[in-house]
């Protein structure tokens, strides 16, 4: 059996790639799949401290396309779940240390006996993009409900079906439902009407991803938390299965309408 | 903007609120997605015309002015159309 690799992109920085590669690598993991994560960000690393896992490194993605070490040396194993592994970026280096079609050997190579493979992607359009879709079978967008991220979202849309990667499916980060229902704040329908792809989950707004960052312990790790229960959802349906969406977000009724014009919301 | 449901365009209209600032946003989204997902600029779509004129008339006689050259629109791949009347061929002996 050989893996499915996937590629997490977003085009615009900060909107929750690295939380989401950690997170769905942890919950994929949880699934009982074997799972690898890889650090595509290469120069600015962070795939590691998100997970906890920085004081292990001892080769990176760069020391294995040069040769000075074989794969299973760098890989770091996570021992908090069965099955999951990082293959860190090489952080004293830049884009143009891996070429793409380095990158699909390599995801050829980590296709062997895993079922898994999930690429976090660098920020931007450029090369460090290129590469972290070079050997992907399918992508995810993620974004958040704001009109940086979405206009920046459709732009990485065009460039994936341009380079023939298919379509990718899109994850909504960071919904805060209050706003939402507020009219303050673009909902997941809105999102998905704009960039008409297929959803593939929605992660509300929540303290416990800064304090899980701060830590170096996954959220979907630690108990009963809105957004780590939405990180297992979409493992899941990326396994296949059919989960129903986390309602969080919905449209303004017309008694919050009808509340904002009177001005008590 | 998308239409409202009635009660609620009624009531902003009657109390002269702005519409909510998400709608806000996906009016100048929406607006700025027509410009990023296009291509080719008019200018150059003119250009590529001419060209194609001058190429086509070397080997048939064309009708210049209704020749049209458009991009289809929409998701996946984008093509280009040219529409390239041909004048009908005078008469020979």
């Amino acid at each position: 059996m050989t893996a499915r690799v996937i590629t997490i992109t977003s085009g615009k920085g900060g909107v929750g790639k690295t939380t989401g590669v950690a997170n769905l690598g942890v919950s994929l993991a949880l699934e009982g799949k074997r799972v690898v994560v890889l650090d595509a960000d290469i120069g600015l690393r962070n795939l590691d401290v998100v997970m906890g896992l920085e004081n292990r490194i001892v080769y990176d993605i760069v020391d294995v396309v040069e040769g000075n070490c074989r794969l299973q040396q760098a890989l770091i194993r996570d021992k908090r779940v069965p099955q999951l592994y990082l293959l860190p970026a090489a952080q004293t280096r830049d884009k143009t240390a891996v070429s793409p079609d380095q990158m699909v050997d390599l995801c050829q190579e980590l296709r062997h006996d895993r079922d898994i493979v999930l690429i976090d992607s660098p920020a931007g359009i450029e090369q460090g993009f290129r590469n972290a879709i070079a050997g992907a079978d399918e992508t995810v967008i993620i974004t958040t409900p704001d009109v940086a991220a979405v206009r920046d979202a459709d732009r990485i849309i065009g460039l994936i079906e341009a380079a023939e990667k298919g379509t990718p499916k899109l994850i909504v980060n960071r919904i805060k439902p209050k706003m939402v229902r507020r009219g303050d704040m673009l909902s997941t329908e809105d999102v998905i009407e704009i960039l008409a792809i297929e959803l593939l989950g929605v992660i509300p707004e929540d303290e416990k991803i800064i304090v899980s960052t701060n830590k170096g312990v996954p959220v979907t790790l630690d108990g009963q938390s809105r957004s780590g229960l939405a990180f297992r959802n979409i493992a899941k349906r990326i396994l296949g299965e059919d989960v129903p969406f986390m309602i969080i977000d919905q449209e303004p009724s017309l008694l919050d309408r009808a509340m904002r014009l009177v001005g008590r919301r | 903007m998308p239409e409202k449901g009635w009660p609620v365009g009624f009531l902003d209209r009657l109390f002269k609120r702005e519409p909510p600032s998400k709608e806000i946003a996906k009016e100048r989204l929406q607006l700025v997605l027509v410009h990023d997902r296009q291509p080719l600029s008019p200018k150059l779509l003119q250009t590529i015309k001419d060209d194609i004129i001058v190429v086509i008339s070397k080997h048939v006689d064309i009708d210049r002015e209704n020749t049209k050259i458009k991009l289809t629109r929409g998701r996946g791949r984008q093509k280009l159309i040219a529409d390239i009347p041909i004048r009908s061929p005078r008469r020979r002996r």
